[in-house]
């Protein structure tokens, strides 16, 4: 199998902090990877180490098969990156951003435009495309950054939260575009926070959590990793749920969590349900949903981690809005 | 071969490093790029135009006749420290624009190119120096309107916008180090304003200095504003020229040898 992106050992240290502890990573040519953790994770500065533009303290990489620190200008021709915050420049239009980029890698000032018209004709851009992009929306300033990161028609494209902060609608026209790069070939590299994001998209999935890869495999392999599945638990009167509680804690055998009027328990032993039920009837306790369903990544991160993502991820988004 | 075989072996076989000239090209497109910005934000024009002119017409006709006896005669003294004073303050949105780059993630889309990596810094400094040109050119054109006569030609003139442009790419690095330490773009303006405006008024570019106490004065003659101003006197009103000129090209290698290597390295610590 060709490997797009390899990467071995990378360690990078700010002061006291370690944000890159030892990561390897395997990506094959065309297809999506997902880089998947909660802020602080490492995910930002291992795409900054594979697009060259920060250096590890330890191990190294290769993308396209050239060294990132050796070969850096090499490794430039073949990338796109789509970084964390949209960065193009707002004060351009979203015609000349394209047309900058074009000129850069060395495009005709022909070429450049007819390239820039063709990528703001596929996003949907067109009509905004001689606005300064200061005036676009968050969905559109996210897509002329994608488009400028494919300018050059990289072979490996890094996709940085491509979708954080974004409406559901902007989201979903993303994902089309991402799977529409892979179909073309494209070998793409996708942090994110958003655990159905990496389960929508990627194929193989790498869960990172303080500077480490913690578990890595497709989403199915990964849901199965946690031992299967998930028992819910909502009974019609709510002041029955410390009973719920500690009869499916009991039963279980490990502690449930409480999500406003259900209990949810993962549970492994088949044997459970049918317990859970006689215990629950014993008690006399009506119950308005009881639900077994196989664990999703929310679930999957928890038990890896010890900590949700998803709760990060919504306290991270609203200090972002706060910023803004 | 053809345009399609060509690009398909230069995919094969990515360059392994770039030539002088693709570096100076990726400097001419990124100037283009700070300045087309200029079109879609034509505060930046009232910046570089407006302010210049007022502060000419300001100072000329509000300070002139009580400091020089006539607004003439002090156009003709205070003209050159006008045009340093803009020069000082010019050098100011180069930071201001790194800054924007570096916190708006522009300079690392930039730095994932595969293009020379002292392009995106010379391309601003390139757009920068032009804004400068137009904003002397503004400042003598206004001043020749209002009376003020070239002491010794064309040639005097361009002698005063080498040495302005000398000392203006010099300072520039204090504007990058600002740049790039300060958290956001309107840090780099009130960096400005408190460092650049006592700087310019503590010189001779406005006043005569005799009636300022000694230990400000001591401070004035040393100011490479002060310096600054008296070699554009010399340059574009007459009078000695090669003295100032001199110790301004020292201070200019002064500030370079100490502020260029602190930004490079601030630089590289921040991306």
């Amino acid at each position: 199998m060709t490997y797009a992106i390899r990467a071995e050992g990378l360690v990078r240290r700010f002061g006291a902090t370690t944000a890159l502890a030892g990561v390897d990573l395997a990506v094959p040519a065309g297809t999506v990877f997902g880089l998947l953790g909660p802020n602080g994770a490492g995910k930002t500065t291992a795409v900054r180490v594979l697009a060259t533009l920060l250096a590890a303290d330890e191990g190294h990489a290769t993308v396209g098969g050239y060294d990132v620190r050796r070969d850096a200008h090499r490794v430039r021709q073949l990338i796109g990156l789509t970084g964390q915050y949209a960065s193009v420049d707002e004060t351009l239009t979203g015609t000349e951003n394209l047309l900058l980029i074009g000129r850069l890698l060395g495009m005709g000032r022909a070429d450049a435009r007819a390239r820039a018209r063709q990528l703001l004709a596929d996003f949907h851009l067109t009509d905004a495309a001689d606005r300064a992009a200061k005036t676009y929306s968050g969905g559109m300033r996210r897509r002329l950054d994608l488009a400028a990161s494919l300018v050059g028609r990289p072979q490996v494209l890094f996709l940085d939260e491509p979708t954080t902060g974004l409406d559901p609608r902007s989201r979903n026209e993303l994902w089309d575009i991402v799977r529409g790069l892979v179909a073309d070939g494209v070998t793409v590299l996708l942090t994110t926070q958003y655990l159905e994001e990496a389960d929508q998209l990627a194929g193989e999935i790498a869960v990172v959590d303080h500077g480490r890869v913690i578990a890595q495999g497709t989403p199915e392999e990964l849901k199965a990793k946690t031992g299967g599945q998930i028992l819910t638990v909502r009974p019609v009167d709510p002041t029955d749920l410390p009973t719920v509680v500690s009869i499916t804690h009991e039963v279980a055998g490990v502690a449930p969590e409480v999500a406003q009027t259900a209990v949810s328990v993962p549970v492994n032993d088949p044997g459970v349900l049918p317990a859970v039920v006689r215990r629950l009837d014993q008690a006399e306790i009506v119950v308005a949903e009881l639900a077994l369903r196989g664990s999703s990544l929310d679930e999957v991160f928890l038990s890896l981690t010890g900590h949700r993502a998803e709760q990060d991820t919504r306290a991270a988004d609203a200090r972002e809005r706060t910023l803004a | 071969m053809t345009a399609a075989t060509a690009t398909a072996t230069a995919a094969l076989a990515p360059a392994r490093r770039l030539g002088l000239a693709a570096g100076l090209r990726h400097t001419l497109t990124l100037a283009w790029r700070s300045l087309v910005q200029i079109k879609h934000n034509p505060m930046e024009l009232l910046d570089l135009s407006i302010q210049p002119v007022m502060f000419v017409l300001l100072f000329t006709y509000v300070f002139g006749g009580a400091i020089s006896g006539s607004p003439g005669d002090y156009l003709k003294f205070a003209l050159p420290g006008i045009i340093v004073q803009n020069a000082f303050f010019a050098t100011m949105t180069t930071g201001f624009g790194l800054n924007t780059d570096l916190t708006k993630g522009v300079f690392d889309r930039l730095r994932a190119l595969p293009i020379a990596r002292w392009s995106p810094l010379a391309g601003r400094i390139l757009a920068d120096t032009v804004k400068q040109a137009w904003s002397v050119s503004l400042l003598v054109g206004v001043g020749a309107i209002l009376g003020f006569r070239l002491g010794n030609g064309v040639l005097g003139l361009l002698g005063a916008f080498a040495l302005l442009l000398a000392f203006s790419l010099a300072a520039s690095w204090i504007s990058v180090l600002v740049g790039v330490l300060v958290s956001e773009p309107d840090k780099v303006q009130i960096f400005g304003f408190m460092v650049i405006f006592p700087l310019t008024f503590t010189s001779n570019a406005f006043v005569p200095t005799e009636t300022m106490p000694s230990w400000l004065q001591r401070w004035v003659e040393v100011n490479p504003v002060t310096i600054l101003a008296d070699a554009l006197r010399g340059l574009l009103v007459g009078g000695p020229v090669a003295g100032p000129a001199a110790q301004a090209l020292i201070w200019a290698a002064g500030i370079l040898a100490v502020f260029a290597p602190l930004a490079v390295r601030a630089l590289k610590r921040r991306v």
